[in-house]
């Protein structure tokens, strides 16, 4: 096509699928999306696990020494860093958008993030009990 | 209005409740079950399978599980969406959706079946 | 002694005579309160007069200066020369928008937007100039104040990889805008805003990357603006849901 002297060529740039490699935010970004991947991996197996005990307690034996391979442990303990920054991108975004009012004036996100952090103590610690006493 | 027809709002309400379950209450889980169980860092008699069944057997475990499985499944359903349009399957706006929501619905539904059976 | 200078690499487009943008290199003297807005005048002034970029006030405040800086989007009247000697200093248009000629780019899609969501006092009937003006507390004011200093630089725009990927997205500070207007107490216009804003192409196409508030001059943050809307519209979403004879 014939450049028109009233319309320039413009030039449209074109993002490539690798655009969250080109800095450490976008590259960050992605990898707290991708947390919720690893999440899901680890529910399904868990159901699994509540699966089997239906099965009776060989099934139930049987799954939990498949989940001793250290294959399964790498993953699980990958899986747990990543539900742990799932947890503090969690708060620290939520903090941001939610205003928590103190009276008058703004709670400050920082400090919404550290009641949040505090009641996820709180629920780990209650969850764990619960499970060894009850 | 159009605001109405989108089922946006929905997939977004359960996505946020699942994000909220997921960063409150999956590490705790995850580190208890797919790993110090395992790994043999609790006392056997508190993971028997008697003591198991009995502690998921119940009513309210079981309500309580239901909800900490299933809705995460939502967040994982509308961040993974997001990441394969973020990959350049924009064209496929439609299947990717279908896929993903679809994804989470049938988990809900094995989640459900799999804690009446226990 | 030899004047100091520093380089800038520079990406030229000269429609008609270049298919795609290259680069091109330029040693200008380097002056410690000198911002690259300065480096790039002289270019222009004393180098090369064909080196097209816009820029007016050079103050912060026109929002016209926006280039990438070193991959970063920012107000070349804003970032000094110092905070990058004696490395190069790679200059280029404004990321995610089209190329109209070296670092100026296309700004009608964002224009366009900007109309699209109503960015004024709307009133259901406005009265009469004779009973005065619309009254405000400092508290109605200060809800919406941080979110009314846009400047309209889209730098915010050039940040944002879902823009990027799909320029039928809304995007960040026309959806900021569209918040502003709704939480001021004298506007009415929420009803006529929130078919776009609630529409595929608005809020919901935002993943919360966040680089939006991370790059914006003026703090208004459109990331807390673009949640904020998706809060309140899923709230009305199940209202009027639940409630369908409440609503019109």
């Amino acid at each position: 096509m014939a450049p028109h002297p009233d319309k320039p060529q413009v030039y449209h740039p074109k993002m490539a699928p690798t655009w969250w490699l080109k800095n450490p935010r976008y590259f960050l970004f992605m990898m707290r999306e991708l947390t919720s991947v690893f999440i899901a991996i680890f529910l399904v197996v868990f159901l699994i696990q509540i699966f089997k005990l239906s099965q009776g307690p060989e099934a139930y034996a049987s799954f939990l020494e498949k989940l001793r391979s250290p294959g399964w442990i790498a993953f699980h303990v990958v899986a747990l860093l990543f539900a742990l920054y799932h947890s503090f991108t969690w708060f620290d975004l939520t903090s941001k958008v939610q205003i928590v009012q103190l009276g008058k004036r703004r709670m400050p996100p920082r400090l919404v993030t550290a009641a949040s952090i505090g009641v996820w103590v709180i629920l780990s610690l209650a969850v764990l009990l619960l499970f060894f006493l009850l | 209005m159009s605001e109405r027809k989108t089922a946006e709002p929905l997939w977004w309400a359960l996505f946020s409740a699942g994000g909220v379950v997921a960063a409150f209450l999956v590490p705790i889980h995850l580190f208890l079950h797919s790993l110090a169980a395992p790994l043999g860092w609790i006392p056997d008699r508190l993971i028997s399978y008697d003591r198991m069944v009995a502690l998921f057997g119940h009513p309210l475990v079981k309500v309580y599980l239901f909800f900490v499985i299933a809705l995460p499944l939502y967040h994982w359903a509308h961040r993974f969406r997001f990441i394969l349009f973020d990959l350049g399957l924009k064209g496929l706006r439609k299947p990717v959706a279908v896929l993903c929501y679809g994804g989470a619905i049938l988990g809900t539904a094995g989640a459900l079946w799999v804690l009446l059976q226990v | 002694m030899p004047e100091p200078t520093i380089t800038l690499k520079v990406t030229r487009y000269r429609p008609g005579q270049e298919k795609a943008p290259s680069d091109q290199l330029y040693s200008v003297p380097y002056h410690e309160d000198w911002v690259v807005l300065d480096a790039l005048n002289y270019i222009k002034d004393k180098i090369d007069g064909s080196l097209s970029f816009r820029w007016s006030c050079h103050m912060g405040v026109c929002g016209s200066c926006g280039m990438m800086v070193n991959g970063v989007p920012k107000l070349t009247c804003a970032v000094f020369l110092r905070d990058y000697y004696p490395k190069t200093i790679r200059v280029e248009p404004l990321e995610n928008f089209p190329i109209i000629r070296d670092l100026v780019i296309d700004m009608s899609d964002f224009m366009e937007k900007l109309r699209r969501i109503k960015p004024w006092i709307i009133r259901e009937t406005e009265k009469p100039l004779a009973e005065g003006e619309y009254l405000q507390t400092p508290e109605e004011h200060e809800t919406y104040l941080p979110f009314s200093m846009c400047i309209n630089c889209m730098l915010c725009y050039s940040a944002c990889p879902v823009y990027g990927l799909n320029p039928t997205f809304l995007g960040p500070a026309a959806i900021a805008l569209a918040h502003r207007y709704n939480l001021d107490s004298r506007d009415e216009g929420q009803k006529m805003r929130q078919p776009v804003i609630a529409s595929h192409e608005g809020i919901w196409e935002c993943t919360f990357v966040g680089e939006c508030s991370e790059v914006c001059p003026k703090l208004v943050d459109p990331a807390a603006a673009i949640q904020r809307s998706k809060v309140s519209t899923t709230q009305d979403w199940f209202k009027s849901m639940l409630l369908p004879w409440k609503t019109k």
